[in-house]
């Protein structure tokens, strides 16, 4: 059961050989024999999920059920969700029971999805390691010594080690595709306006967006069916006619053009992963594709320019912890302002207080110009070279990160180094297009690779086409860590 | 641009977060050191670019001058520190 897919769980909901509730406390077992090794998830309300699941299976039972209904989904913490503990990974909003749902949460409810629980995260979404979270690290199911990416790290070692069928994650800078890549998963961060972010705490708003992480492409359609649609709630969220992303799953891939950035095949790239990298596109070769070379000539600016902006725009958001409406508050204070400054100083970790005080700094007075103007003009530069990108080919391909996972610890103490993690992945967003992480094999050291596969704007479909007809060719998809297959597996 | 402790002490000032003398000097590496990553921005011309703030240069939707909000306050004031009366409570602020 725990390797099945989707639409084959689906099914067999549908015809009744199992019931959302023995699948709810299917997954729910595994949690708990499972997540103490791995801290993928923060909160699990049993009594919550099952009362939902029962809701499902009442929905099946009078037909009207839909794809999704009575699938346990693991949402990400960053997603406020009505009665739940909805931290972020963060002490901040260590005692936050979110009085509403978020849009996406509100999707799943409607599809009469079970909310399987609340997952580990970087805190604010501000990491790539997973190791910035209030509540602890989270382990990579693929060997306890690495990590599994960040920010969405908690799904994406929980989607691995099958303790969910499917996930949700966020991508500011990489947090879906990353995290996705070092732990052998599917996941797709949509174009920049596609899911709304009403109830998703922000981080930095031009760039935040979420998507599924799962198994496979397929069940990426499934879970981006659901969670994409209009909000008038989100200023950015876009009116588009709702569309089906699994239409083209089907379609042969003969004639595609694959573009392969140069700058992403140059120096920083380990080998281990440019020679996974190479054998994935030799099998797009058999599927008909065609590779050719193109220039993202501005692409070595994306981290520098991220690192402008996502700090700027989180300094602002996050001024709304301050100890007054919500969340922790200091409990010794003298005046408001010592309130203020002893709240945030003691809610706030260590990685998120660097960004806010960078952030503040390229706003301050004097420095605008110089910081956040000249990375915005910088931003248009590299939206431009996928625009000019694109008039080559009709996909883009390359590594997802530039190593398999790191160690933990091993890049903890020193940002910056932390930071080019995301070189590959930070340019999708800022230009706002959308990007997916595919399994494509395994590095020296037995950790998995991802393949990115980045689109034109709107291109989701062609690209979960593009990754279901590599996954129907080979099975990296399948694969389980050693600590997924040694627990109870039913086939 | 290099940073100096009194920057440091401005920038947390600016971000009502309470730093410490002794965490000073690390504050001040580590800033310093995302800045000089940053600073690669600078050898690139950007003479006639606009600058770009948004994913897809949308323009901002109006909506009708309605309410649509129900009143939920006590829902969403359970969850703050401190509330007596339907009002946050601050320390004082005017004396």
């Amino acid at each position: 059961m725990i390797n099945t897919s989707l639409k084959e769980l689906s099914a067999q909901l549908a015809s009744k050989k199992i019931s959302s509730v023995e699948l709810t406390q299917t997954f729910l077992e595994r949690i708990r024999e499972m997540n103490p090794r791995l801290n993928a998830f923060i909160t699990i309300d049993e009594v919550k999920s099952l009362a939902q699941a029962k809701a499902a299976d009442a929905l099946i039972a009078s037909g009207k059920a839909g794809p999704l209904t009575g699938i346990p989904v693991a949402q990400k913490d960053i997603f406020c969700a009505e009665g739940w503990l909805s931290t972020c990974g963060s002490k901040m909003l260590h005692n936050f029971v979110s009085p509403y749902d978020a849009h996406v949460i509100e999707q799943f409810n409607r599809a009469g999805a079970v909310n399987l629980g609340k997952t580990n995260m970087d805190e604010f979404a501000m990491g790539s390691s997973n190791e910035t979270s209030y509540y602890g690290k989270v382990k990579n199911p693929w060997d306890l010594d690495a990590v599994p990416g960040g920010s969405s790290g908690g799904s994406a070692s929980a989607v691995a080690a099958r303790l969910c069928p499917a996930a949700t994650g966020t991508d500011t800078g990489g947090s879906i595709r990353q995290p996705a890549a070092l732990t052998g998963i599917t996941g797709i961060k949509p174009t920049y306006g596609v899911v709304s972010r009403y109830g998703m705490i922000a981080f930095a708003s031009s760039l935040d967006q979420a998507g599924p992480m799962a198994k496979s492409a397929e069940d990426c359609a499934l879970m981006l069916n659901v969670m994409a649609g209009f909000d008038s709630r989100d200023s950015t969220s876009l009116e588009r006619e709702k569309e089906d992303y699994g239409r083209d799953l089907e379609q042969p891939l003969k004639g595609l053009r694959i573009g392969l950035p140069k700058e992403y095949f140059a120096e920083g790239l380990s080998a281990d992963v440019a020679q996974t990298i190479e054998a994935a596109l030799a099998e797009y070769r058999k599927l008909g594709a065609q590779t050719v070379e193109i220039s993202l000539p501005n692409s070595k600016l994306a981290v520098p320019v991220y690192y402008v902006l996502a700090p700027a725009e989180a300094s602002s958001n996050l001024a709304r912890f301050d100890g007054v409406r919500y969340g922790y508050r200091a409990p010794e204070y003298g005046d408001l302002m010592d309130m203020y400054q002893k709240t945030r100083a003691q809610g706030f970790g260590a990685e998120v207080k660097r960004r806010i005080m960078i952030g503040t700094y390229v706003l301050s007075a004097g420095y605008y110009d110089a910081y956040y103007l000249k990375a915005q003009k910088l931003r248009r530069l590299i939206a431009q070279d996928f625009t000019s990108a694109f008039a080559q080919c009709d996909m883009i391909m390359g590594p997802t990160a530039p190593t398999t996972a790191f160690n933990l610890g091993e890049k903890s103490d020193d940002p910056v180094s932390m930071y080019l993690s995301d070189i590959y992945t930070i340019a999708v967003n800022l230009a706002g297009l959308p990007g997916m992480s595919v399994p494509a094999g395994f590095g020296a050291n037995g950790r998995p690779v991802g393949l990115q596969i980045i689109g034109n704007y709107f291109s989701e479909a062609k690209m979960l086409n593009v990754a279901h007809q590599y996954q129907m060719a080979t099975d990296w998809h399948l694969r389980l860590p050693p600590l997924g297959e040694g627990l109870g597996v039913r086939g | 641009m290099s940073l100096n402790l009194a920057d440091v002490k401005r920038i947390a000032h600016l971000a009502r977060i309470a730093v410490e003398e002794d965490e000073m000097p690390g504050y001040l590496q580590q800033l310093s050191n995302i800045l000089s990553l940053v600073e690669e921005m600078q050898a690139v011309d950007t003479t006639g670019i606009e600058p770009m703030a948004h994913a897809q240069d949308v323009v901002l939707r109006l909506r009708n001058d309605a309410a649509t909000e129900t009143d939920r306050h006590q829902a969403f004031q359970a969850v703050a520190p401190q509330v007596e009366a339907s009002l946050y409570l601050v320390p004082k602020v005017i004396e």
